[in-house]
Parts: C-alpha cells; structure tokens; sequence
C-alpha cells in the first residue's frame, strides 16, 4: 500500500523531470531578460547614458503623439491579414496535391520545398527586389502579353503584396507539416466513406480537413506570430518605402532600437507587439476548442 | 461510344494534376534558376532577358567570390556556419522532444501553467527580450562565441519545436503507451521505442527547420559575433552586400 502510494508520487513528478531543461532555460534566457526588458520600458535608457525612470512616459507618447506607430499599426495588420490565410490556403492545396500517389512526387516535393530552404534570409529577399524592379524579371514576363510594367515596388498599394508574395512563396514548412499531417490519417477512413458514397469534395470538408485541424490551428498559430514580426522582407526590398506603405512594426523596432538608439522607447514598443500578439493568439486557441479535432480527446 | 471506366478517370486526374504540379513547380523554382544563371552572366546581360541560359558564360564569379574579402576565405565562413548550426540542430530537436514528452504525456502540478508559460515564450517577440539577453551573454563572457547559440538550445528555448512535438505526439494513441507499460517498459522507454518511431517525420522536419533557420539567421548572429573570423555565411553575405553592390555576378552567386 505504501509502496503504491509512492509510485504515484514519483508518477506525479515525472512530468516535471522530463520538462527540467525547459524550466531552467525559460527562468535564464527569457524570464529574467523579459523582466529586465520591462524595467527598460519604462526608462529613457539609449545605450550611451544611464537610464534613469520615467514612467509611463514612453506609451503615453506612443499612443497619442507617435503617428509611425499608428501607421505601422495598420501596415501590419494589412500585412497579416494578407500574407497569413493566403500562405496556408496555398500550402494545404500544395500538400494535399502532393500527398497523392503520382509519378515522381518526390521531385515535386523537393521543388516545392527548395524556396523555403532558403528561408527569411538576405539572400532571398534580394533575390525578390531584383525580380520584381521596374525592369526586372517579373515585368519583363508580363510584357511579353503586353501588360504595361507594373510598380511591384514603387506603387504604395501595391508594394505591401508583393512582400506577402515573398511569405507565400516561402510556404514549404506550412507545407510539409500539412503533409504530414495528412499522412497520419488512416487510409480506411476514405475507404469507408468512398464506400457510403461520399464525393471527393465531401471527402475533403468531412475527414480531411476536421483530421488536420490540429496541424491546421499550429501553423496558424506560428505563421500569425511571425507574420506580426516581419522583418527582414521589408528591410531589404523596400526598407518601408514608399510612403511608408511597406513600414512594418519590426522594422519601425528596429529603427527606434539599433537606428535612434532609444532602447526604452523600442522596448516599450516591443510590449506592445506582444500584447497585441498574445490577443491575436488567445482568440485562436479559444475558438479553436469549436474547430480542432484530437484524436486523444481533447483532453489535456 | 466510349465509355470513361472509373481506373481511366483515376488516371486523367492524375494527368491533370501533374500537368498543374509541373507548371506550377516552374513558377515556384524560376526565381531559383534564375539567381543560378545569373551568376554565369555578364553583368549587363542579367537583367536585359529572362533566358536562364547565359549567352556567353562567366567562370570568375565563383572563385572570386571563394576567395572572400580581407584576409579570410569562403572556406572558413562554411567551417563557422557548421560549428554553429550543427550543435544548435541536435541539440535542438532533443531538447524539445524530451519537453514534449513530458508535456503530452504526463500530468503533473503546474502543468497548465508551464504551457501557458511556454506558448507564451512563442510569442514574445525576440526584440523584446534581445537586449536584456545580450547584457547577459556579455556578463557571462560569451560574447563573440558560439555560445550564446548553443546553450539555450540545450535548454528548449525555442518554444515552437516543443509545441510541434507536443502536437505530434498527441496525435499519437495513448492505448500505444499503455501496452508498453504492460509489457514492462518505464516512461522513458516508451519514449526512445514506441513514440519515436512514430514521429519520425516531426523529428525529420524539427531537424529540416532548426538547420534551416540557424543556417539563414541573419539578425542574431550580428549582434553576438563581432570579429570577422568567426562569421558564420549569412554575416558574410551581408559584408559582400556592402562591398562589391556593383558586381552583380558576384553578389548574386554568394546568396547562393
């Protein structure tokens, strides 16, 4: 009896072993630097001088006098709203067209991928200013049919697509979790349908989808949170321009951090962001409770 | 008359689709081909068509561009960037999966909360917490090494791949767990021979993602490696960016 009741002890406990490295690493390297971060925010700190404590001095200018952050604001969002459900639409029908048995599907799939391989970085988002120049390769294309060029980078309404086009491009790690996804459904439950007579499309919107909500709600979780911290697409192609339509909140960060040096301000600035993406976040996960499917139930 | 039998169907479809795949797959990989073909062309040919077959062929632009700036080769940067990712990859994945275990298949007190806590360290925006964490790394005295890379990826902080695990794994049957348990296996045994071989493909993909990004990271490794010997590719890219803008052949063949 006593011995029981201390297996169940350490039962309790195991958990915690297993999650140890997590705990130590979250207290190190992101509870004390986001409580310093904090601190900061609320301070004039800019690298060169002391900081000394302001208050609330920081968001106060934020929210009524600093237009670039309103302006920002709603570039962002413009920009996520865009980018994000574009992104995923692509990558499920991407994953789900290569999900079938066809000839030489693993080439597709590498072609597919090989754009992602390359990821966020510089090199592919100078790539994507050269492409889409006035004379670039992409109006070349169209002029072919005789369509007038087209100020890919230039036009203000324009240019916030043409970065989204660069995440959709970049749809390959969406793409290959879906795909995994949809290989851990259980063949027999199309077999069964098919057998009730269930159409393709049916198919679809009754097994497929419902089975893959869970990989569905992680990756828009993970693609909303980063779309709201885009960075290095602006930075490079277009550096915000023109007429700040392509300014986004990261690079507005960046510019107040490592630019102006305000370290406080930019800190502030960042709690901001992650508020707004905690929010964001939350109303995904809470109506995802209607939507998400798990095979253990749910429970958690 | 003919009659279409369903296999014939089956087969125009997949006709169809790969047709669309192909087509597609063009589109998706031009831009590739085209970065490819560029750093063959002369410099003013590059942006005059949209062959991707050079009409007289540059050789110099590689080894050119393997001899780097200043004092330090190409080969060098490659040796830094594997130094840096090859660790931050492994221990990565194990990290993660090891936390992702404990977090889908365990009950245990503040469990909820260590979530809580860890999905939102996937939304803190790392602008937030970069500057406290260099003062950090600086008192530590890792400034300038690897370091600052490595260590916390020993310690799972990076919230996405333990969410993915956790994901993954929770699609996996928990009956699976206890007819090993029956069979005598203790928790972590369930783990290396039951789940593993389950989730091969999430590990395959954690592994993909973690190379990936470390490979491509830009941002970070210039603010914790300063001196040129230890830059790994993505600084260095940066650096030719700055140099040589107007050899285009060039540049264009060092993003590759």
């Amino acid at each position: 009896m006593k011995l029981k009741h201390q297996r169940k002890r350490f039962k309790d406990y195991e958990g915690l072993l297993y999650i140890s490295p997590f705990i130590i690493g979250f207290l190190v390297f992101q509870l004390y630097p986001f409580i310093a971060s904090i601190v900061y925010s609320f301070t004039n700190f800019t690298m060169i001088k002391k900081p000394s404590f302001i208050g609330i001095e920081n968001y106060i200018y934020m929210f009524t006098k600093d237009r670039e952050f309103w302006g920002s604001l709603v570039v962002t969002f413009k920009y996520v709203l865009m980018a994000v459900p574009m992104k995923l639409i692509f990558a499920l029908f991407i994953a789900m067209l290569l999900n079938m048995k066809l000839k030489s599907i693993n080439f597709f799939r590498t072609v597919y991928y090989l754009p992602s391989i390359l990821g966020g970085s510089v090199a592919v988002a100078v790539m994507w200013r050269f492409l889409f120049m006035q004379d670039g390769v992409v109006n070349k294309f169209l002029g072919i049919f005789s369509i007038p060029p087209i100020g890919w980078l230039g036009n203000p309404d324009i240019s916030l697509y043409t970065i989204g086009l660069l995440a959709v491009w970049q749809f390959g790690s969406s793409m290959v979790l879906f795909l995994a996804g949809l290989k851990q459904i259980p063949e027999n439950l199309y077999e069964a349908s098919a057998i009730d007579g269930a159409s393709k499309i049916k198919q679809f919107f009754v097994i497929t989808l419902p089975m893959i909500t869970p990989i569905l709600l992680f990756n828009m979780v993970m693609q909303t949170i980063g779309a709201f911290q885009e960075f290095t697409g602006a930075f490079v192609i277009t550096n915000g321009g023109p007429m700040k339509s392509t300014y986004l909140y990261g690079m507005m960060l960046y510019n107040n951090a490592f630019v102006n040096f305000k370290m406080g301000y930019a800190s502030a600035q960042s709690w901001i962001l992650f508020i707004i993406i905690i929010i964001v976040t939350i109303i995904l996960l809470k109506s995802s409770k209607r939507w998400a499917y798990y095979e253990d139930g749910g429970d958690f | 008359m003919a009659v279409i039998t369903k296999n014939q169907k089956n087969s125009l479809t997949k006709v169809i689709v790969f047709m669309f795949l192909a087509l597609l797959g063009i589109v998706m990989i031009y831009p590739l081909l085209w970065l490819l073909s560029s750093s063959f062309k002369e410099n003013e040919e590059i942006f005059k068509s949209l062959s991707l077959i050079p009409e007289k062929f540059v050789w110099d632009s590689y080894s050119e561009g393997w001899k780097g700036v200043g004092q330090f080769g190409y080969s060098t940067f490659f040796a830094n960037t594997f130094k840096l990712v090859v660790p931050v990859t492994v221990f990565t994945v194990i990290s993660a999966t090891i936390v992702g275990y404990g977090f889908a298949r365990f009950s245990f007190p503040l469990k909820k909360f260590f979530f809580a806590v860890m999905m939102a360290g996937l939304m803190l925006p790392n602008s937030v917490i970069i500057i406290p964490r260099y003062l950090l790394f600086n008192k530590f005295g890792w400034l300038n090494s690897y370091l600052p890379f490595i260590v916390p990826a020993l310690f799972a902080t990076n919230a996405f791949f333990i969410f993915m695990m956790v994901q993954f794994f929770r699609g996996i049957p928990r009956e699976l767990d206890e007819a090993a348990t029956i069979d005598g296996c203790n928790s972590f045994q369930i783990l290396t021979r039951i789940l593993l071989p389950l989730c091969k493909p999430a590990i395959f993909s954690a592994m993909l993602f973690q190379f990936i990004w470390a490979w491509s990271d830009f941002f970070t490794p210039l603010i914790y490696i300063n001196s040129v010997k230890k830059y790994p590719l993505s600084l260095k890219r940066m650096l030719f960016f700055h140099f040589i803008f107007s050899d285009y052949s060039i540049e264009l063949k060092i993003f590759i």
